[in-house]
């Protein structure tokens, strides 16, 4: 009976043992270091990654209207709310600010959230923040981000804690979420088309268009043989709908990201108003890279 | 055997169209605003069209449409947004609870898109560039209410 005992405690403790160990809050690996370590960045370069990365749809203050100012979207105080069934998330304070943002962090305490959803603490932050599509983010393009982050202002909004339910709570087991959604790759294979190939970076990436456009499990990882198919909106009611939408042409896309226009002549709304609002800021090459994609995504033979 | 249950298969999908038909809007009220809506993108339509150059800049018509959007922009919808007409009471519309909760706002953005209007009217028969110029405003106006009081899809 001892023996029994002494036997369960032990295997409790290697299982304890190896939670932790699984869900250990990852460091940059270094492959990224020695990226970082050669690159030489470039802050007006790190406006369009700001731009491509939608920072500004979560982080700038709630209820921006639609012909607000690039100057606007760049105040990071966050605030903005989410409604989901895990609990409400709260878009915190990303700004420059010392003690209210991030101006006391380093690059590297920078890019390890970005691209591994860990905080300078060493905790996981939740999977709303989108690392699991920033994890394919280009280091030079991390880099170059920083850089443009260092010229926003900082803005004094406290940010306001999640309120979310038991156990999701307890961040660690965010390590085991991470093992099991953490893409290791990109969906649409590779192929020779350049411009296909950047539009794969700016959707599955940077874009991190799946986070909305793609469902998800019970876990809340995405399903990713359903990739772009369409989903429930994740804050609140309705669906988000199949990319590309039926019948669009690159054109109706480009026009739609561009101007908020639907080939109706419909007018975004939603949380895509402020999807528009990022990626018109774009160069339009890049519009026109996203539209090749989804176009490609879409015709290509397994879907 | 296969021709009748593809028959039979045809004859049930069908009949699941008109019950999907038959659960249309009905209400009045809902159904004017949303032709409204829709006589504003048909005619949004030819000013987004020529400003994007998918249709060939044309004064004449350009001002046609920019003055029935003014026009339609000053339509009384005092009796089309009912109480109870919302996404949580009633099917097939995309208005959201929070814009019966918000009404004084809802008007100040009714009035905005009615100025857009107005300025597209005096701009969109001068010539392409000042039709351009006019139509992110105009484009702002509408999606200042569809961002927060219309759901996804």
């Amino acid at each position: 009976m001892r023996k029994l005992a002494g036997l369960c405690l032990g295997l409790g403790l290697a299982g304890l043992a190896a939670f932790w160990l699984l869900t250990r809050p990852a460091s940059l690996s270094p492959q990224t270091l020695a990226a970082f370590a050669v690159y030489s960045a470039d802050a007006q370069r790190g406006e369009a990654v700001f731009w491509a990365a939608g920072c500004a749809g979560c982080h700038a203050a709630p209820g921006l209207e639609m012909d607000a100012s690039a100057e606007d979207r760049m105040r990071l105080g966050g605030g903005t709310r989410f409604e989901t069934p895990f609990g409400t998330f709260r878009a915190p304070n990303v700004s420059m600010h010392p003690t209210q943002g991030i101006g006391g962090w380093s690059f590297q305490e920078f890019a390890r959230a970005v691209m591994l959803g860990v905080s300078p603490e060493g905790l996981h932050y939740y999977p709303a923040f989108p690392y699991a599509s920033y994890v394919l983010a280009r280091p030079g393009d991390i880099a170059d981000l920083w850089a443009f982050w260092q010229t926003l202002p900082a803005v004094d909004t406290p940010s306001e804690p999640h309120d979310l339910g038991f156990p999701f709570t307890l961040r660690r087991g965010l390590g085991l979420w991470k093992l099991l959604n953490l893409p290791s790759g990109f969906v649409l294979a590779d192929s020779d088309d350049q411009q296909v190939m950047r539009g794969r970076y700016l959707v599955e990436g940077l874009g991190h268009c799946a986070e909305c456009h793609t469902s998800r499990d019970g876990f809340g990882g995405l399903r990713r043989e359903n990739w772009l198919s369409g989903a429930a909106n994740p804050s609140g009611r309705g669906r988000i709908p199949t990319l590309p939408p039926q019948g669009w042409s690159g054109l109706d896309i480009t026009a739609y990201l561009q101007s908020g226009f639907t080939p109706e002549f419909d007018v975004v709304g939603g949380a895509m108003a402020d999807v528009v609002a990022s990626i018109s800021r774009l160069p339009s090459e890049d519009r026109n890279a996203i539209a090749a994609y989804l176009l490609a995504f879409r015709s290509s033979p397994s879907r | 055997m296969f021709r009748r249950i593809a028959l039979i298969a045809t004859v049930a999908v069908g009949s699941v169209v008109a019950v999907a038909q038959a659960q249309e809007q009905t209400d009045p009220n809902v159904v004017a605003r949303q032709s409204l809506m829709r006589l504003n993108a048909y005619n949004i339509g030819v000013l987004g069209s020529m400003a994007q150059g998918r249709m060939e800049y044309d004064a004449a018509r350009a001002s046609a449409a920019a003055t029935s959007l003014y026009h339609l922009s000053l339509v009384d919808q005092s009796r089309m947004w009912p109480p109870g007409s919302d996404t949580s009471s009633i099917e097939n519309t995309r208005a959201l609870p929070a814009l019966w909760d918000n009404m004084d706002d809802v008007m100040m953005r009714g009035m905005a898109l009615r100025t857009a209007a107005e300025d597209m009217m005096n701009a969109a028969g001068t010539d392409l560039a000042s039709l351009q110029g006019a139509i992110g405003a105009l484009g702002a106006s509408c999606g200042g209410c569809h961002r927060a009081y219309r759901q996804p899809d």
